[in-house]
């Protein structure tokens, strides 16, 4: 089965690298929707791979079902139209076929949920993390801290249209990415500040809600160096659409490094107006 | 003598009360359902227009249609409500069933008349305060009113009020209806007709009675709770006062879950009743029929939380709540099945109700299916909140749901109103609008699977395409509804005679023996059944 199942998304990572432009950053991932998408965007963890998998067999087997349904219609229109059968039959009971149409279905929506359970716990959350990180969302930007890290904390608002530089994506930018390191175990505290946020990235594969007065704990992994973007999916206010999510993976060193750029980055001498800001918080 | 005691009955029988007597304090069933299906015209109409409106805005990313996220998000709000409360519910329930349930249980009225009146009464001034709520602008939660966000500090107006005192007249009216609507079935039904006699849309209309019996009181709990911590200074659903924002959530859905089964299993009555007519065969397995609906609204209550796969609810509550979910599919399979079954071997004709029946199989298999993914709580942790979710509702509900009242209505409009439809006028109606929905909805799986979530009135350019295509469709499901009112201009201009029984042999239900239209008082004599 995993044999089958790592042809299956060598495949479907072809097919993908053939359709899409961004094929050739495979030093650079990009995880990004693209134009006239029609299926998931392409996974770069194990979280997301996973999903792949099952969506797509559960995709093809509904997709038969539907065809099959389609079909039937099709077929007793056309067999069983007036003009062509003016005598109706009286028909209406066939005990045997309402048993198969009971006990069918029953076994393939078994044969769904077994692969369905082993993913949702598989996706709940890690045992051995590397790396812990804290996202608290707020009207309208995230909040990231690093626990594990002296507490670095920094807040990621959205770039504004008219301050994009050439290439960046329109409500995808931020100012300050998540960062995390490439191949390790993520381990992600959400909160929030005010109301429900929800921290959703489609190319890694995790989406929690952000609720005041809990702290909802996931995990994730990246396979590769890369920028992988998301957006707030619960809705959350007037600015729902302005808080977008952006986590950059790096190699350990360049995390290291980053770590410690980001310790006199964000400390609070740098940054007076979040002492402010943080004030007016506790106040409200 | 024996002609003049009939024009006597027959006098006694039309008696109708003057207009402003027989509309505004009308107790008769068949008033009160057109009372409640010219409403849900009203309500689909202004909330078809919010659609045409979002659609206008999604049209292009950076659009301007709409002024800013509060007046969308009320907009989202408006639109939900309204479509639910305002224009299916009480197209389906307070219309066909009101109508409906007395002609086919051969009973003279419904048990309490009077009770009626007022369930229809409570809905336009429901209906004027979710206006003022839209027009004011605060009620910006989504239709699902979540708090924080539904909180004072985050929607301070009265408009969040308003709409939420709206639902509480909506639930009161749904629940003084379904009272009404159990004891009317589980009382006057003609003599000999037993539960397993009864036309499988009496079925329907008793399960879902009982589902809005169960739960409309956990929605009014849930907001009269949300409306103390509004105004009353109470904490249920404030952390910072020891209330939980998951609790609300766990009551919304526990109501929110049986209330999509409640918009849809009236229309499963109803497509059953034009599949059969129009094949002229009986319907195939009555009592699996009758039986699945009983069991959709069994399990309708024990799968509430797969709408909060991602809230943090515990793993293996979210293994039980896709497991129950998923089971849901084996009674709603059994319920394709047996339609198509029925359809097997019969003499199918295609006119127009028959048309938007088959429409209703197809379009809701596809929503139903879709449906079994979503159940998967680990796919549904990168889809929950995303187009697939809007694609999937709207599968089984603006097109299930409407599909089904299309289906009555053309079914039923010339025994109601005495004047039939216009034929081809009706098969435009229904193929604009099929293809006008599919064209809206089916591309929106394609932008919830590439990440695109709801309730934005923005998005990256990279949506763009998929966004438009379905905006195309939403206008030309504008123009479906334009044909419609014309279908319904044609019909009442209609002068043509429409005899009792203008079906024909496959229509075998006791509204079929009635003049059409019927009289104003209906079985003043009990008929005898079979």
């Amino acid at each position: 089965m995993d044999r089958a199942k790592s042809v299956c998304r060598r495949l479907i990572a072809g097919i993908m690298l053939a359709v899409g432009p961004g094929g050739a950053a495979m030093a650079q991932a990009v995880g990004a929707p693209r134009p006239w998408e029609m299926g998931m965007q392409r996974g770069f963890g194990p979280l997301k791979d996973e999903q792949i998998w099952l969506h797509d067999i559960v995709l093809v087997i509904i997709t038969l079902i539907t065809l099959f349904v389609g079909a039937l219609l099709v077929w007793v229109m056309w067999r069983y139209n007036a003009r062509r059968n003016p005598v109706p039959s009286r028909t209406s009971h066939n005990t045997v076929i309402e048993v198969l149409w009971t006990v069918i279905p029953v076994l393939i929506l078994v044969g769904i949920a077994i692969p369905s359970f082993r993913l949702v716990y598989f996706l709940d959350r890690t045992r051995d993390a590397d790396l812990t990180i804290k996202v608290t969302g707020h009207q309208w930007y995230w909040e990231y801290t690093y626990p594990d890290n002296g507490n670095i904390d920094f807040s990621s608002y959205i770039v504004p249209d008219d301050q994009l530089k050439p290439g960046q994506m329109r409500l995808l930018t931020v100012d300050n990415p998540l960062v995390v390191p490439v191949g390790k175990n993520v381990r992600v505290l959400q909160t929030s500040g005010d109301v429900i946020h929800s921290w959703f990235i489609p190319s890694i594969g995790i989406q929690r809600y952000a609720i005041p007065g809990r702290t909802i704990e996931t995990w994730f992994k990246v396979d590769q160096p890369g920028t992988f973007y998301g957006q707030c999916n619960q809705i959350c206010g007037t600015n729902h659409s302005r808080m977008p999510i952006v986590v950059r993976a790096v190699p350990e060193k360049e995390f290291t490094a980053w770590l410690a750029e980001a310790k006199t980055k964000f400390s609070d001498a740098a940054q007076p107006q979040r002492r402010e800001i943080a004030a007016a918080e506790v106040q409200h | 003598m024996s002609a003049t005691t009939h024009d006597h009955a027959h006098g006694h029988e039309d008696h109708k009360p003057a207009f402003l007597v027989r509309w505004l304090c009308s107790t008769n069933h068949k008033d009160i359902g057109t009372l409640y299906l010219s409403f849900a015209v009203v309500g689909g109409l202004v909330g078809g227009i919010l659609s045409e409106i979002m659609r206008a805005q999604l049209n292009f990313p950076g659009n301007h249609v709409v002024a800013d996220g509060q007046t969308w998000n009320t907009i989202i709000t408006s639109h939900g409500l309204l479509m639910i409360f305002f224009s299916v519910m009480p197209a389906l329930i307070g219309g066909f069933g009101n109508w409906f349930i007395p002609l086919m249980i051969g009973s003279p009225d419904m048990a309490f008349p009077r009770l009626n009146n007022i369930s229809f009464w409570l809905l336009p001034p429901a209906f004027i305060l979710i206006i003022i709520g839209l027009f004011m602008g605060e009620s910006g939660s989504g239709w699902t009113l979540y708090p924080p966000l539904s909180n004072q500090t985050y929607e301070t107006g009265m408009g969040m009020d308003c709409t939420l005192f709206a639902l509480h007249l909506a639930g009161a009216s749904s629940l003084l209806g379904a009272i009404n609507f159990i004891t009317t079935i589980f009382n006057m039904r003609a003599p000999g007709m037993t539960l397993h006699k009864m036309p499988l849309f009496i079925w329907a209309m008793l399960v879902t009675a009982f589902l809005l019996l169960l739960s409309i009181p956990v929605l009014a709990g849930a907001i009269t709770m949300l409306i103390c911590d509004r105004n009353f200074g109470t904490a249920f659903f404030d952390p910072t006062g020891g209330g939980d924002p998951v609790l609300f959530q766990h009551l919304f859905w526990f109501f929110g879950h049986p209330e999509v089964y409640i918009m849809i299993v009236p229309g499963f009555g109803i497509i059953s009743h034009v599949i059969s007519t129009f094949s002229r065969k009986p319907i195939f397995g009555y009592l699996g029929m009758a039986y699945a609906m009983v069991a959709i609204g069994v399990i309708g209550f024990v799968v509430w939380a797969h709408h909060m796969f991602v809230s943090g609810i515990d793993v293996d509550t979210r293994a039980y709540f896709m497991a129950a979910t998923m089971v849901i599919a084996v009674p709603t399979g059994i319920k394709i099945f047996s339609w198509i079954a029925t359809m097997w071997g019969g003499s199918v004709e295609l006119k127009t109700p028959m048309l938007w029946a088959v429409g209703f199989l197809f379009v809701f298999t596809i929503g139903g299916v879709t449906g079994v993914v979503l159940a998967n709580a680990g796919i549904d942790e990168i889809v929950h909140n995303t187009y697939y979710v809007v694609a999937h509702f709207h599968y089984v509900l603006s097109l299930g749901a409407v599909f089904s009242i299309f289906a009555g209505f053309y079914y039923w409009i010339g025994k109601m109103s005495g004047h039939q439809y216009p034929e081809f006028w009706g098969k435009v109606h229904f193929w604009l609008t099929f293809i006008g929905v599919n064209l809206t909805f089916f591309p929106q799986h394609f932008l919830g699977l590439s990440g695109m979530p709801r309730r934005y009135p923005d998005y990256p350019e990279a949506f763009a395409g998929w966004n438009f295509v379905s905006s195309i469709g939403a206008y030309i499901g504008g123009v479906a509804l334009l044909v419609f009112f014309y279908v319904l201009y044609r019909t009442f201009t209609s002068r043509e005679p429409v005899p009792a029984n203008y079906w024909g042999e496959g229509a075998t239900t006791l509204e079929w023996t009635l003049p059409s239209p019927p009289p104003y008082h209906t079985f003043a004599e009990l008929p005898r059944f079979r």
